[in-house]
Formats: C-alpha cells, structure tokens, sequence
C-alpha cells in the first residue's frame, strides 16, 4: 500500500478559525470550525481587530480538537498549509504564524495556500477535477470566473466591477434588518417569495464575462426607502426573492455565456454564496441543457463558508509540487495572481 | 532550564535563548520591518547557535503586553503555539516589567512607558527590589496628565524608560520637577535576555488555550456596543460549528 499523505491546514483569513486535517488531498479526517459571527453580529458586520483577537483565543484549541478528531500526531504529518491571503491582516497572521510555528516545531514542510484556490478546492471533497475546468467563485469577498487549464493553474475569466455577490446580500440584509451575515436568511426568504419587483440585471447583456451588483443593490435599496417614505410597506419576502433572482439570472447568464467561448469538462461552483439554494438548483436545472457534456460540480454546502479542509484540500497539489513556503512567510492580506507560486504554467 | 524568550509588543523584536541564568544567545532589531517574518527566523537561528532543538526547551517565556496589538499577537501566537505543540511550559511578562528591568538601581521607582497616541500612554510604576521590578501601579491605558497625578503620591524620583518618553518629555517634566528622571537612552530597548532573567521563577500558565495577550484595552466596537448595550451579553462569542 502506497504511503498516505496527511496534511494539517489552517484558515484564519475572516471570522472563522479553522484547522483541518486531510489525507491525500480529499477526505476529511477532521474539519474543526470555531465561528465568531455570534460576535460580529453585535456591529454589523465584522470588526477586523475583534476578529484578530478571537482567532488567537481559539487557535491552540482546533489545533488540539483537528489532531484528536482525526486521531493523528505530528509524527504522522507530512505537511502544514495555511491561508496566507487574501483577508484580514491581523486575522491571517494568527494562522500564519501558528501554523509556521507548528511546522517548525516538528519539522515539517510549510505550504502557503491562497484563499481562493482553497474556496475551489472544496469542490475536490466531490470528486477528482478534470481539465479544463471553470470555476464559478462566489463569496463574501469576490465574484469571479476562473478557468483551470490543470492543477494550480488559475486564469481569471471575468470578476465583479464593484461589490462582490455575497457583500451584496449582506448590504441589502441590513436593511431589511437581517442580523450579518445575511446570505442564508435572505437565500430562505426568497424561496417563501416571488420575484415581484423586477430588479434590473446589470450587464447582463453585455457581451464580456464581468458583473456589477452595486447598481442592483442601490436600487433595492431605494426601492426600500421609498415605500417607507410613503408610508408603504412591502413584502420582505418578495423583496428577497427579487434581488435573488437578480444575482442568480445574472451569475448564471454569465457562466452560460464562458462555457460558449471556453469549453470545459466541468463547472464548478465555489465560495460563500455557493451555499444559495437558489443559484444551486438553477445551475442544475440548467447545465444538463445546455452543455450536457460540462459535469457540474458544486462544492459541499458544509465547505462553502471559510475552513480548514479547502485549504488542505489545495494545499496537497502544491504539496505534490514541492511548493513550499519558509519561516519567513507574512501575511498578504490582498493576494491575487500567482495564486499557487511558482507552479509549471 | 532550557528557555526561549520573545519580545514583539513594540517596533523592537527582541529573541533570547537562555539555559538557566546564562545567557547563550540573544538578538534585539529595532528596525520596524515586519515581526511576523522576522521572528520566526529569529528564533530559528538562536536556538541553533545555543545548539537547542525546538524540542530541548523547558519553557517559553514571552512579553505579553500592553503593546501594539499586532506585534502582540505575533509573538503571543508564536509563544503559545510552541509551548502547547511541545507540550512545553509558558509564561507571560508584562512587556513593561520587563523594560523596567533594563533599570537596575537598587530601591528606584521606574515608569517604563508606551505611546498610546493622543496624550495616552500604556504604563506602570515598578520599584527595583533585590535587583528585580515590583509592580507598585498596576499597568494601564492612561492619559500623561492622570499619569503625573497618579505619580504625585510618590514624592521621590520616578525614573522613565522607553523610546516613547522623548514624546512626552516636555509634560512630564513640567508636572514632575526634579522627580523627572530619563533613563540612559541606550536602556529603551526592550531585551529577550531580561526578559528570560525574569521569566525563570515566574508562574506559568495554567490553561494555555487561555493566553492571550494584555490589550489592556477593549476595542473601540466593544466600548461604543457596551457603551449602547449595558445590560447586554451575546456570549458566547466564538461557536465552534
Ligand atoms: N445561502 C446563501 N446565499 C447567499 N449568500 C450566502 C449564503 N450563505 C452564505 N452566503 C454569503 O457568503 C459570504 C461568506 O462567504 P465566504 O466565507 O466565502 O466569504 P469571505 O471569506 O468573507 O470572503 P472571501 O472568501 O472572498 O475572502 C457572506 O457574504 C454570506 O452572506
Ligand atoms: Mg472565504
């Protein structure tokens, strides 16, 4: 039997501390989450130095929860990776310097992963990837296109011009008075809802791969405003239906629109907002049609939000490529290219 | 005993290997360059001259504030982290005590002291006794002006230590008179070997998991939501899911 891989991975970019341990790329023997948005609730939104401090009181914890859940010691590791960026400065540089400590300490190679690469290697816990491959990646933070030509190599396709998808869904929940994050209330009141406002699509028809929500946004929000300025008041659940079947007509159009230029083996659907039962069930309904032979592949819904396992799950390609970090390794709280350094192109 | 010390919680950054009251390697920067790249090849290096693996070490001892927040939680993180991963003893040293104990005049009142910015300071009043500091102020986030009150109670010399007192040297010295003394500048660097010193007989912690850093302040979100919400209470914070 061939040696396994076992790979112990932090994220610590946001609001969630995570520590995982993988075997071989893609089976979870432990994903422990510690999530700080009963706090951040408090303010709205999350406070980066109150996320700093959160992550270092629990990050001795998953370390010890992640290697006693998954019965390993360090011995049996082979590799620490960890989400160097993009994020929060002085969230990621708790990951970061535990996670350097910890592969200095027992002397194990240390893998810098990048954050967007882990939201789409949660989709390898599904199944093995076949190239070429697009990415759709929604999340708190980006909204991008990104096609994979093989491992590690990322090339992106089209991305937001302003607010990424799911920033929207917490700017417009605030003002129907959804607690942060809002993404899964709003994704539940649209399905109780219908889409009686007729929001516009922004870019829709535009003949390029990029997105804007900024003016969906705005008009939802004045939508808002003005009923309350007469004295009217609107379904909430029609207006979550509405704005949801805005963003996923348009992110769905938009992939259409990729696949027609870049044919691939599969698509797959990565990041926070990846979690929308709406955008899920219109991608299945749709794909099968109109490029029956493009294999969706939708990240798990329990790896969609911030954690460990992705990061170790894109940490082991780099891992096969000897792609390796130093004592050195800083934080880059606005990491984009290169996203795997260093790989063969 | 076999001990690392780590100082981070200001611009200097400040590493030391001792084995009990020698010191076998110490390396103090003051160049502000980023501590979370530094410190680790830092401390790579001194163990490896004391001829220490990470594994040898009996204790871990580090600066654990007040200071700035993310020189902080640089070098608390990378104490902690050790300490729990080797199963490996830890302590944590006010980052001002251990300034207070490059001042070595037997019976003398020392404030070592921290911008804060705005007319704030981070200190605290110790007194040197049998060569080392005791606390006689508990450290806190104070402005100069309630420092020199608070002071008055001590009709005698105060000595300031700290890159930071040249800031507030005119004040200081206005209020204190005389009883204004500034430590030989070449002191204000905060030294790993002091703190090591210090941390030998110091308690060590009991719940790891526990250590944080000494902020010494909440943040500006937590003081204007208990300044709306007395009464309120979300904990628990952090859920694991
Ligand atoms: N069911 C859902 N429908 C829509 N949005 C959702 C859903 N569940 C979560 N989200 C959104 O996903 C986002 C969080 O995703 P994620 O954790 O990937 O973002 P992030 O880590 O903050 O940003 P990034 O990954 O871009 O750095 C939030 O904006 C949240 O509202
Ligand atoms: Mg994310």
């Amino acid at each position: 039997m061939e040696k396994q891989n076992l790979i112990l991975a932090f994220e610590s970019s946001c609001d969630e501390t995570s520590v995982a341990v993988i075997r071989d790329g893609h089976e979870i023997l432990s994903n422990v989450i510690a999530t700080q948005i009963n706090s951040h609730k408090r303010f709205g939104g999350v406070v980066p130095e109150v996320a700093s401090r959160h992550h270092i009181e629990q990050v001795t914890i998953c370390i010890e929860d992640a290697m006693t859940e998954a019965a390993v010691t360090y011995d049996d590791l082979d590799a620490v990776a960890v989400t160097y960026g993009p994020g929060l400065v002085g969230a990621l540089l708790v990951g970061v310097n535990a996670a350097k400590t910890v592969a200095y300490a027992h002397h194990l190679p240390l893998i810098p992963v990048n954050h967007m690469a882990g939201h789409i290697y949660a989709a390898r816990f599904v199944k093995p990837f076949e190239f070429p491959l697009m990415a759709l990646l929604v999340s708190g933070g980006h909204t991008e296109l990104v096609y994979m030509q093989a491992d590690g190599q990322f090339e992106i396709i089209g991305e937001t011009r302003d607010d990424a998808a799911g920033e929207a869904y917490d700017k417009i929940g605030r003002v129907l008075g959804v607690p942060y994050p809002a993404g899964k209330v709003i994704d539940e009141m649209a399905h109780k809802g219908n889409d009686t406002f007729k929001f516009p699509r922004a870019m829709i028809d535009e003949d390029n791969y990029d997105f804007s929500f900024s003016g969906l946004k705005s008009a939802f929000i004045n939508t808002v405003h003005h009923a309350d300025q007469i004295g009217e008041t609107l379904d909430k659940n029609d207006l979550a239906a509405s704005f949801q079947a805005s963003v996923v007509d348009v992110l769905t159009s938009k992939t259409l629109r990729v696949l027609k230029q870049y044919p691939v083996k599969q698509l797959i659907l990565a990041g926070g907002v990846a979690a929308n039962h709406g955008l899920r069930e219109r991608l299945q309904e749709v794909l099968p049609k109109e490029f029956p032979n493009t294999d969706l592949v939708l990240a798990p819904l329990k790896l969609c939000g911030d954690n460990g396992a992705m990061i170790g799950a894109a940490g082991y390609v780099q891992y096969q490529h000897q792609q390796f970090g130093d004592a050195t390794l800083n934080a880059d709280p606005s990491l984009e290219f290169d996203w795997m350094p260093n790989m063969p192109h | 005993m076999k001990l690392l010390a780590i100082d981070t919680s200001n611009r200097p950054l400040s590493v030391a290997v001792l084995e009990d009251a020698k010191i076998l390697a110490t390396t103090t920067t003051n160049v502000g360059r980023n501590h979370s790249s530094t410190l680790l090849p830092i401390i790579e290096q001194s163990l490896a001259q004391a001829g220490f693996k990470p594994d040898d070490l009996d204790r871990i001892v580090v600066a654990a504030g007040p200071g700035s927040y993310t020189g902080l939680r640089i070098g608390v993180t990378t104490a902690k982290t050790l300490a729990f991963t080797l199963h490996k003893e830890l302590v944590g040293l006010s980052s001002l005590e251990a300034l207070a104990g490059n001042v070595l005049m037997e019976g003398q009142l020392v404030s070592p002291l921290f911008d804060a910015r705005r007319d704030n300071v981070f200190t605290g009043l110790y007194r040197i006794e049998n060569q080392r500091p005791v606390q006689v102020i508990a450290d806190q986030h104070i402005s100069i002006a309630e420092w020199t009150d608070q002071l008055a109670a001590y009709p005698e010399p105060v000595t300031f230590i700290g890159a930071d007192v040249a800031t507030y040297e005119a004040p200081l010295k206005e209020q204190l008179g005389d009883r204004f003394v500034r430590a030989q500048p070449q002191l204000d660097l905060p030294q790993a070997s002091v703190l090591g010193l210090l941390g030998q007989t110091a308690q060590p912690v009991e719940h790891l998991h526990a250590f944080v850093p000494d902020y010494l302040r909440l943040t500006q979100a937590e003081r204007d939501w208990q300044a709306k919400h007395p009464k309120e209470d979300h904990a628990p914070y952090v859920e694991k899911i």
